[in-house]
């Protein structure tokens, strides 16, 4: 029997790591995610496992690199400001191909910007931050059922693909409290890691974990290697869910904590008799272009729903490549769009009329 | 015939591509040598830095991971966490350690990490030619101080031994050199201890090593030499600055 339980977001991604075998945490405090370094230093004890508080963001993401180096699960969480210092350590991670899993709980920006929740980290992480050709599969949740969920998918994604998973939430749903139903016992894909630095033992030739190559016909192997393995993602692990899109004359895109104002917008636009849809990219990379040609020759056009100025509109505008007129609606700074915004903007996009 | 002298097993018997006069192949035999005789090759990890050892995992036999620029105590954390029971060791250049690495390696003292650091000063960058290092001595020519490091612009060299030897967790800090037999005698002694602290699980331990850039410091190998003993020795004492009466 599961059993339904009411947690913060925060707490309910660290006890979601540690049910999917990750025994190994390194983070630093930012708000608004620290509640999962807290939950970390109490359960990882108790759970056998190790809680470390690095002196930096950049620190931690090395003793991620480290640990994940032995093959183990291990994870770290920050937030913006700390993930653009994690930068460094996501490239070492991608050209080393070392699995792990990082939790981004977004806040606004630029600069220390504030503490309040955004969606302005999008292009960071799927379009690399780091320096390089590289990508991390990127997983946005949308409630703290999600949360737990994914975090758990996150570790099995990443010992797949031998790849960093990013579980990329804002200060909504760190900070927000949701009935979260866990499961008696997870679904661990635990593959065999010969590449692993555990120590030869004297049996097997000496493993090497890098991330340089110097001759440029083997880089560009190496390259060639990971991009065929993104292809293969990209392939296999979209998520996305469509919500509403049979009929509807417009297709709102949101994803994580937008996509549920959006959901309650779409009930506002029935009773005014408008026939609004959501397309909710549940992966933000492999992102789920493929969804938009399904709805593209029915709708008048798309809207785009996001708290930053304007970001994974881009990806929209990519998949619905001109077909129909893609539009945005963004608030920045940690203000949240109300349902009354997003009604009007709908409005406006079609004229003011309801078919 | 009886063999009387060969590599050492935990070395990769493979050429190294380090220049002619320079240091870090007797530092790297030295490394091997104290693996071999503590019979820890199977359960050694070891973390490559950026610079001119940048691939030294090439050259030792145990499991090898290759850090970004300065995080090698970082990840040599992550590792020695996962394995507390194996042996973890860095071998870091005094740009990678003392520049863009000082917080990992203050904090992986301070914290005092069962890990060993193999740290290797030659006052200069070598593997990007020739910049001015922290470890770069006053009045020394390099590509980034053509007329000599001064004071007033670029302030005084970082004693990595003096520095570390005031946390707690360092427990053994010892300064040695490379530059004439006695030297490498003593220096293979103060890695073997360091080694067995760590064995000993007694906290973090370092070895500083002097050693020589004759390409960088635009001289022959003898003159490096030479050069080694008459300017840094002075400034950079030898000795132990920590845990000399430590057990192992």
């Amino acid at each position: 029997m599961s059993k339904k339980v009411l947690m913060k977001g925060n707490e309910v991604i660290a006890e979601a790591a540690i049910r999917a075998g990750c025994r190994y945490y390194f983070g630093y405090p930012i708000t608004p995610q620290t509640e999962i370094a807290h939950y970390m230093a109490k359960r990882m004890p108790e759970s056998g496992g190790v809680f470390l508080q690095a002196e930096s963001e950049i620190a931690a993401i090395n003793m991620v690199y480290g640990a994940a180096s032995t093959g183990a699960r291990v994870m770290t969480s920050s937030s913006s400001p700390g993930i653009s210092l994690k930068q460094e350590g996501f490239s070492y991670l991608a050209g080393a191909e070392l699995p792990c899993v990082v939790v981004n709980i977004v806040r606004c920006g630029p600069g220390l910007g504030g503490i309040l929740p955004a969606q302005s980290d999008y292009f960071q992480t799927v379009k690399g931050g780091g320096h390089g050709d590289y990508k991390m599969v990127a997983f946005a949740p949308e409630s703290v059922q999600e949360l737990y969920e994914l975090t758990v998918e996150a570790f099995n994604v990443a010992d797949r693909y031998r790849i960093t998973v990013m579980v990329q939430g804002d200060g909504i749903l760190g900070q927000m409290m949701e009935a979260v139903e866990f499961q008696d016992q997870e679904k661990i894909e635990l593959p065999e890691k010969p590449w692993a630095t555990t120590g030869t033992e004297m049996k097997r030739p000496h493993n090497v974990i890098t991330s340089i190559y110097i001759d440029p016909e083997v880089l560009e192997q190496h390259n060639l290697k990971l991009q065929a393995k993104y292809r293969l993602i990209e392939d296999c692990e979209v998520k996305v869910e469509e919500f509403n899109c049979e009929g509807a004359e417009l297709i709102l895109v949101a994803y994580g904590s937008v996509a549920r104002i959006a959901k309650s917008v779409i009930k506002l636009a029935e009773k005014e008799g408008i026939k609004v849809g959501l397309i909710r990219p549940i992966t933000l990379w492999p992102y789920p272009s493929k969804v938009f040609d399904k709805y593209v020759d029915q709708v008048h056009s798309f809207l785009t729903v996001e708290l930053s100025a304007g970001q994974m509109v881009e990806d929209v505008r990519l998949a619905v490549n001109g077909r129909k007129p893609v539009h945005f609606y963004g608030r920045m700074g940690g203000m949240v769009p109300t349902n009354q915004e997003i009604i009007a903007k709908i409005k406006e996009i079609l004229g003011g009329v309801a078919k | 015939m009886k063999k009387v002298f060969q590599k050492p097993h935990a070395l990769v018997d493979i050429p190294q591509h380090y220049c002619p006069g320079c240091t870090h192949g007797i530092v790297h035999r030295l490394i091997a040598e104290v693996i071999d005789e503590l019979g820890i090759e199977g359960s050694t990890i070891g973390v490559s830095p950026v610079g001119c050892t940048y691939n030294n995992y090439e050259y030792f036999n145990c499991d090898m991971v290759q850090a970004a620029h300065g995080r090698a105590p970082a990840v040599a954390t992550g590792v020695k966490r996962v394995f507390p029971d194996k042996t973890v060791f860095t071998y870091q250049g005094d740009g990678d350690l003392a520049a863009i690495g000082t917080a990992e390696i203050v904090h992986v003292a301070a914290r005092g990490e069962k890990i060993t650091t193999i740290f290797v000063n030659n006052a200069i960058y070598g593997m990007t030619s020739g910049q001015m290092a922290p470890t770069t001595l006053l009045g020394q020519v390099t590509t980034t101080s053509p007329f000599g490091r001064n004071v007033a612009q670029h302030g005084n060299p970082i004693k990595v031994c003096e520095l570390l030897a005031t946390l707690d967790g360092a427990v053994y800090v010892e300064r040695v050199a490379v530059n004439n037999i006695k030297n490498i005698i003593s220096t293979k002694k103060a890695i073997k201890k360091a080694f067995q602290v760590q064995l000993a699980g007694l906290g973090f331990s370092i070895v500083e090593v002097l050693s020589t850039c004759p390409t960088n410091w635009g001289l022959d190998a003898i003159a490096s030499l030479k050069w080694l003993e008459e300017n840094m020795m002075p400034k950079y004492q030898l000795g132990n600055y920590k845990g000399k009466d430590l057990e192992v």
